[in-house]
């Protein structure tokens, strides 16, 4: 059956992900270029694996479907989704690799796509094959997700190079950008601590990691029903900030040991912007207004999603004017990316689980 | 612009919307109401918004209530219509025209400035630049100089240089105006929209299978015109396998102009009818709750011998087996029929998910015969003796939900669309490209000095150049073989 062959080939990428994290990381700490050199070479498994993987599911869903191969794509849910965000970060991640022939990059992203996949995992979401409402039933649906996806690659490449700009570049803990990373950095890792506290506490209680985010997220810390455990989380919270703050320098210390130049950085943040923002522009937003205006004869209504979309847009067309008409380059534009991606975090993710989840009577 | 000391109002104005700052600020003005609108349900119940804001704030509903009435009177329950959103987006609108026009200028000048002979110095301080000699003379090797400028996509203008000649060219002088393209575009998106709200309108239509209406509905209620008339011949829904997910939905149309039908169309999700203008979009469909036992019960019956014919009958009805007299009795029907565990069959849902009819034939093959029959699945149509009873159709129960637009400015915004594409692609994956090639005469060798810049993408054209170079080595050498 294919289906479990796909499932095979999911299972070998994570499982060369998770090897080739470790190695990248091992490759940083001993500088062992053979080391680096498989690290690679597992990466590259990983990737063919997965390509496979994405091929076979999609073969299984055409032939389930009987809706022609454009229609068959397998992009039609978190899992995949999430899935073939893994895939275009490899991608992303390979090119920059032999372009600017430099490994050590890869202990920053490997461990994104590994986190991304074994998360997948352990959350149980649901990696079913689901049949197509009629309203994806368009042959818009590849050309809009894909190009949407590759654009979000894209974007977490130029997130995680601006954060590491950044770090690099801020001396003074003072400073308002290095004030900036150093929150923001908190507030990631917290967010994902607290949700994956969530799980822990709930997943007997719920049936999908859906219903999971959307009425029980930070129940287990911030939001818990017991006062103490809430402030106890903040003050935990407020703590681990402090922390990072305090020691921040030591994060500088790695990057700067990494033989990337901040130049690199930047150039890097900008290129995949500059290859991201038309890519976004032309296949999430005209494509996507298109395909609503062929479905609902609507091509733009203000729903949160298209809204939080166009917010993302501002947020990278900001990004390209400060720093071409302004001469704005350096620690302002690199805040200016970070701050993007984490509209493009809210447009995927957020409006999904977070909005409709506000609006939702149920979890009260 | 002029600049004088003592500038007037008009030039104050301009100048406060040619600056990158209003720029900012509008930029933030839209982006930040924009995340407020989206977190409050727009043209929603008010009591969906107060409990959204009780979950918010975690303040009780009285203080909800009087947060909600404060940000009603702002308009931010409908705010992306609202006097203030509009005013923003026109005045990002303003702010983007006169930025423009602002440098438009200059930025002409640029592309209408064709590329001039520059001196060596110039040349060594260029981003490109390469410098070797080869063997031969300027005037000897000119033609081969040119012939491999051309091989790499330019056409070079010649002119005398100190001790020789010196090639240039230049392509893609227009794509400094990528970024005046895509600012057009979006104006024209904007205009295009405007059009539509102005000269169009959105409503929508419920029509039951079997009418015919000459109006649509707008969001209020009121009653929109079509000029023509629409009839719904026929509704139906097809679902996956045994789920009651729907795979499509589809309404038979026929338009009527002066009571003659003029268009027939199938429509379904993604796949829309228009006429004169208007379009009919498929985005719901539901039972009429009243007529649900009054439907036209659709049956095709087929003797054992295989002759058939097509019967319309009602529930408590009857139908005969072609060339037989043997009649059947239609004796209850459900919308949505399924069987329990002990087998017991029941009604599971009022919509018409799974119709099913129960039919009593008192003599079928000699013994008398009853059973349900399900539209949906083929293999209960069949009958002991051979004969079968196809349950085409439940008819004149349903409605189809229809969308209808007439948007005249539609057109415009696509054309936007394209535009946008183009002004992205000439911005971001183009570039304006310049080379210098001068050849000087030496001692028994010439000179060769490469100076070159691309204003984007410098890296693929220092590959051109790369070549440009090696194309000319090789050039030479084949003469002074």
């Amino acid at each position: 059956m294919s289906g479990s062959t796909s499932s095979v080939f999911f299972g070998l990428s994570t499982i060369a992900y998770i090897i080739a994290m470790v190695l990248y990381i091992g490759y940083l700490a001993f500088r062992k270029n053979k080391v680096g050199v498989v690290a690679t070479a597992v990466t590259i498994v990983g990737f063919i694996s997965q390509t496979l993987a994405i091929l076979l599911r999609w073969k299984e869903f055409y032939e389930i479907g009987q809706m022609g191969w454009l229609r068959a794509v397998p992009l039609t849910n978190l899992y995949e989704s999430l899935v073939f965000f893994v895939w275009c970060l490899i991608l992303a991640y390979l090119v920059i690799e032999f372009r600017y022939k430099n490994r050590s990059f890869g202990a920053f992203i490997t461990p994104v796509a590994g986190l991304v996949l074994a998360f997948i995992d352990i959350s149980g979401m649901s990696k079913d094959i689901q049949p197509l409402v009629p309203a994806l039933q368009s042959n818009w649906l590849l050309a809009h997700v894909m190009m949407s996806f590759i654009s979000y690659a894209m974007f977490a490449v130029s997130f995680s190079t601006g954060l590491m700009y950044l770090i690099v570049r801020t001396e003074k803990r003072s400073e308002p950008a290095y004030l900036f990373w150093t929150i923001m950095l908190s507030v990631f890792i917290l967010v994902l601590c607290a949700m994956g506290l969530d799980y822990m506490t709930f997943k007997i209680s719920v049936k999908s990691q859906e219903e999971l985010i959307k009425g029980y997220l930070f129940k287990a810390t911030f939001r818990n029903s017991s006062s103490a455990i809430a402030f106890l989380s903040l003050g935990v919270s407020v703590a681990f900030t402090f922390f990072i703050w305090r020691f921040g320098g030591a994060l500088k210390k790695v990057i700067t040991g990494l033989n990337i130049s901040a130049e690199i950085l930047d150039e890097i943040t900008y290129k995949s912007i500059a290859m991201g923002f038309p890519i976004f522009t032309l296949g999430g937003l005209i494509f996507g207004a298109i395909w609503a205006d062929q479905a609902w004869g609507k091509y733009w209504t203000w729903d949160p999603k298209e809204t939080w979309s166009l917010i993302t847009w501002f947020f990278y067309a900001f990004y390209l004017h400060s720093r071409l008409m302004r001469g704005w380059k350096g620690k302002k534009v690199a805040m200016v990316a970070v701050l993007g991606f984490v509209a493009v975090i809210f447009t995927y993710l957020g409006v999904n689980l977070l909005l409709s989840g506000l609006h939702s009577y149920g979890s009260q | 612009m002029e600049k004088g000391k003592n500038k007037s109002i008009i030039d104050l104005v301009w100048d406060l919307f040619a600056s990158v700052k209003l720029a900012v600020v509008i930029f933030s003005l839209i982006a930040v109401t924009s995340m407020v609108g989206t977190v409050l349900e727009q043209d929603a119940e008010p009591e969906r918004n107060i409990q959204v804001l009780v979950k918010m704030f975690g303040v009780g509903h009285e203080t909800a209530h009087s947060i909600y009435s404060v940000f009603d009177s702002l308009g931010f329950m409908n705010m992306y219509h609202s006097w203030w959103f509009v005013t923003f987006l026109l005045l990002f609108a303003a702010n983007l025209i006169v930025c423009s026009l602002d440098r438009l200028p200059r930025i002409l000048k640029l592309v209408r400035e064709n590329v001039r002979p520059l001196s060596l110095e110039h040349l060594e301080k260029m981003s490109i630049r390469k410098s070797f000699a080869i063997k031969g003379s300027a005037s000897s090797i000119k033609d081969d100089v040119t012939s491999s400028i051309n091989k790499i996509g330019f056409k070079p203008s010649k002119a005398a240089a100190e001790n020789g000649l010196q090639f240039y060219a230049e392509k893609g002088n227009f794509t400094r105006l990528g970024v005046y393209i895509t600012h057009l575009s979006i104006l024209i998106i904007l205009a295009g929209a405007i059009i539509g709200l102005k000269f169009g309108f959105n409503g929508t239509l419920n029509l039951p299978e079997g009418q015919t209406a000459p109006v649509a509905f707008k969001d209020k209620g009121t009653q929109v015109p079509l000029g023509f008339e629409l009839r719904c011949d026929n509704f139906d829904v097809e679902y996956y396998g045994d789920s009651d997910m729907p795979k499509s939905y589809r309404s038979w149309l026929t338009i009527l102009k002066d009571g003659r039908e003029v268009l027939k169309k199938v429509i379904s999700v993604n796949d829309p009818l228009t006429y004169e203008g208007i379009t009919f979009y498929q985005s719901s469909y539901g039972s009429v709750g009243e007529n649900m036992n009054n439907g036209i019960i659709v049956l095709r019956v087929i003797s054992s011998d295989g002759r058939s014919n097509k019967v319309n009958t009602k529930i408590g009805g009857t139908f005969t087996i072609p060339g037989s007299s043997i009649e059947g009795h239609v004796s209850n029907f459900s919308p949505a029929l399924s069987v329990d565990q002990s087998g017991r069959p029941f009604t599971y849902d009022a919509g018409l998910k799974n119709p099913a009819i129960h039919v009593e034939l008192p003599n079928v093959g000699g013994k008398p015969y009853s059973g349900w029959i399900f539209k949906r699945y083929p293999q209960t149509w069949r009958l002991p003796d051979g004969s079968s009873v196809e349950f085409l159709d439940y008819w004149g129960v349903e409605y189809t939900g229809l969308q209808v637009r007439k948007d005249p400015g539609v057109w415009i915004v696509y054309l936007g669309c394209i535009i946008m594409a183009a002004g992205l692609y000439i911005t971001f994956f183009m570039s304006h490209k310049r080379l210098w090639v001068n050849v000087a005469d030496g001692k028994g060798a010439a000179k060769i000095v490469i100076g070159a810049s691309a204003n984007r993408n410098r890296a693929a054209f220092e590959r051109d150049i790369e070549k440009l170079a090696g194309l000319l080595g090789e050039a030479t050498k084949g003469e002074n073989r």
